[in-house]
């Protein structure tokens, strides 16, 4: 367990793509992965971060596409011959088999003479702390022990890779948050190469090195958790990345970054994220918390200022949630320290330089080849 | 001293429920919802505990002429079963019939049950046309059997004509005839059965199994085996009794005074033709002993095998 043993330079996804029954599931997912990277696929549920984790681990045939690893092709490899270890999204656990033999599956399976079977099945319960259920049955185990079994099953067998499918989605709150720690203290301490598939943007934030957004089988974005959460490459990242204001409205004036954008007597001043040209219609996002009540110690920022009235107002903690309704009639969320009164009319505002400014349409022109966007032009 | 306390109350029994005694009684378990078990229990009565019990009453009570030729008292129904060999041998004609059957039944089904699991082009008519054949009576298969399969059936005929063989095989009204109506009749039930318990196996088990390095005859023999394993014995039991009381077939298909001359066959004729009810309720009884010693056999070995939930939605 000290490292990993059959370890590889780069991973690489070339064009990877999935077709069920003529409907892409995933299209063109290119990515490269270095030894010993966390990365995160991250995206709503059916956006094809399973797909692409299923067809990796080789559980499911490419329709289009290559993966190597230092370039040798593995895609045409079975997924038994492959030497990667997953974590399902429901622990697939062999119930008839005891935690030990469960573990031990793997080790057998690659011949690995008994001793050293025993000594390694050990050392991973040891890993995951379930020395005292080492003889029990999954079946006796707890949601949070049984995910710690799947764990220890996928990395006692040293694998190239790691696969994670939504591996914390049935386990409850609290658990959710020990898992997260325990999985990336597991990465730190063996190294090993990890993707992990999920739906919930703080976990993956707060865990990969990296992180892939998908929708629609389509990537959006791959960055850094700083990368994504700073500058969102459009809305549909932006939307993930909790900006979860997203006004629709109308380019009136662009000035280097600074835009302005308007529609019904409703202006604001933003920054553009993406080229924009005056008279074209934009998604603005901007995060609950960076839309403020104005008061005698918070001043309007930049000129944006609306006047809105609070229909809900939400505890959190620390601040409440504040959701408004503009006279527009817009659905606005505000982040607030104080707890507005349900009923009253407050003013808000917000600095220019966090409110984004995106195109309305997701394609990106740039990444389109040439014969879609001749479709594009033809659709005007 | 605390503890002292808590052993006393929970060694005493808990304070006397203040609820009403309708309420305590049906937190038994006992109110009005138990009238819904009363059709099922006067079924169970009038045709099935009423009969029995009559049918081992009348095993006592054996006909002169059985008496006579056998001695035994009281139990010379039992000493005729055993020491007639024309009537002991049924027991091992019907098991050589059942037997052979309910495994094949079984064993042939799990591949099949498999390749129907995965989805494909034409998976419907081809699970329908393997389960179409319980829709027919055995009637219908003896006699479908008997003009495809027969001295002058198409099958014989066709045979002959590509110059196979020469003379007729005798496919049926012996031995083999029950055995291929056996398999037609048993089989899609055997299929249907295994169908719903592999369904009930979750298939990301065969995929974890299958990233870890198994391939497939180490993933059907280390997990799916061990998981269908409590499926597959009950189909068996329950083939091998669909096989064992062949009646039908064994007269229609079969040689009944020979190789098929089946326990059912003989409780008929010492009912029908011998009208001795007491022998023929000897035979029944002896049939369903000898089934239970078999599912006894099957259940103890499938009591040592895993019994839990296979993750799936079964």
């Amino acid at each position: 367990m000290t490292s990993a043993a059959k370890t590889f330079e780069s991973l690489e996804l070339h064009d990877v793509g999935r077709s069920f029954g003529g409907r892409n599931a995933l299209e063109d997912l290119n990515l490269t992965v270095r030894a010993g990277e966390f990365i995160a696929l991250l995206g709503p549920s059916g956006c094809g971060k399973s797909t692409a984790l299923n067809c990796i681990a080789g559980l499911l045939p490419l329709t289009h596409g290559q993966i190597l690893i230092d370039h040798k092709r593995v895609d045409t490899v079975a997924a038994e011959k492959r030497g990667f270890g997953m974590v399902f999204q429901n622990y697939a656990l062999f119930p008839h088999l005891t935690v030990e033999k469960n573990i031990a599956f793997g080790l057998q399976m690659r011949k690995v003479p008994k001793t050293e079977v025993k000594r390694r099945v050990a050392e991973a319960i040891a890993l995951v702390k379930l020395e005292e259920h080492a003889t029990k049955l999954p079946g006796q185990l707890s949601g949070g022990q049984q995910q710690r079994v799947a764990i220890a099953r996928a990395v006692v067998v040293e694998p190239r890779l790691v696969l994670m499918d939504e591996p914390l989605s049935n386990l409850d709150a609290k658990l959710r948050l020990e898992m997260r720690t325990e999985i990336r203290r597991l990465h730190q301490s063996l190294g090993l190469t990890t993707l992990y598939v999920t739906h919930d943007q703080e976990e993956a934030l707060s865990m990969a090195d990296r992180l892939v957004v998908l929708r629609e089988g389509r990537v959006q974005q791959v960055g850094t958790p700083q990368d994504l959460h700073n500058e969102p490459a459009n809305w549909h990242v932006a939307d993930f990345m909790g900006y979860r204001n997203l006004i629709d409205l109308f380019v009136t004036a662009v000035n280097g970054s600074t835009v302005t954008v308007e529609d019904k007597g409703f202006s604001l001043r933003g920054t553009a994220a993406q080229p924009v040209s005056v008279g074209e219609r934009v998604r603005v996002a901007i995060r609950p918390e960076d839309l403020v009540v104005v008061s005698e110690v918070v001043p309007v920022r930049g000129g944006n200022t609306t006047k809105a009235f609070v229909s809900v107002v939400e505890y959190h903690g620390r601040e409440f949630a504040v959701g408004v309704t503009t006279s527009e009639g817009r659905s606005l969320y505000v982040r607030s320290d104080q707890p507005p009164v349900v009923g009253s009319v407050i003013e808000l505002t917000a600095d220019p330089a966090r409110v984004l400014v995106f195109r309305a349409d997701l394609i990106d022109p740039s990444t389109l080849s040439v014969e879609e966007k001749e479709l594009a032009e033809v659709r005007g | 001293m605390s503890s002292s306390t808590v052993t006393e109350a929970t060694s005493t029994s808990p304070p006397k429920s203040t609820a009403s005694l309708r309420h305590r009684l049906a937190e038994r378990g006992v109110d009005a919802s138990l009238l819904m078990l009363v059709p099922a229990l006067v079924f169970a009565l009038a045709l099935f505990v009423y009969p029995f019990s009559y049918g081992i009453g009348l095993t006592f009570q054996p006909s002169p002429a059985i008496q006579q030729a056998w001695g035994g008292g009281l139990f010379a129904n039992y000493v005729a079963f055993f020491k007639d060999s024309f009537t002991f041998d049924s027991v091992w004609l019907t098991m050589r019939l059942a037997l052979p059957v309910a495994i094949f039944n079984v064993l042939a089904s799990i591949p099949v049950a498999f390749k129907l699991r995965q989805r494909f082009r034409g998976k419907k008519l081809l699970t329908t046309l393997v389960v179409l054949p319980i829709t027919l009576g055995t009637v219908l298969t003896a006699q479908g059997l008997l003009i495809f399969a027969g001295r002058q059936g198409w099958l014989n005929r066709f045979l002959i004509q590509i110059g196979l063989v020469d003379q007729p095989i005798a496919f049926v009204n012996n031995y083999w005839g029950v055995v291929f109506s056996l398999v037609i009749s048993g089989f899609p039930f055997a299929f249907l059965l295994i169908s719903s318990y592999l369904s009930g196996i979750d298939p990301s088990i065969e995929a974890a199994a299958r990233v870890m390095g198994a391939n497939w005859h180490q993933r059907f023999r280390r997990v799916i085996l061990p998981l269908l394993a409590p499926g597959l014995a009950t189909t068996s039991i329950l083939t091998f009794v669909l096989a064992f009381s062949v009646f039908p077939s064994a007269r229609l298909v079969g040689d009944a005074m020979g190789s098929t001359r089946v326990m059912s066959l003989m409780a008929f004729r010492a009912f029908g033709e011998q009208n001795d009810y007491p022998m023929a309720s000897t035979i029944a009884i002896m049939m369903g002993l000898v089934e239970l010693v078999v599912i006894a056999l099957v259940l103890v070995w499938r009591s040592s095998m895993y019994k839990g939930s296979t993750g799936g939605k079964g």
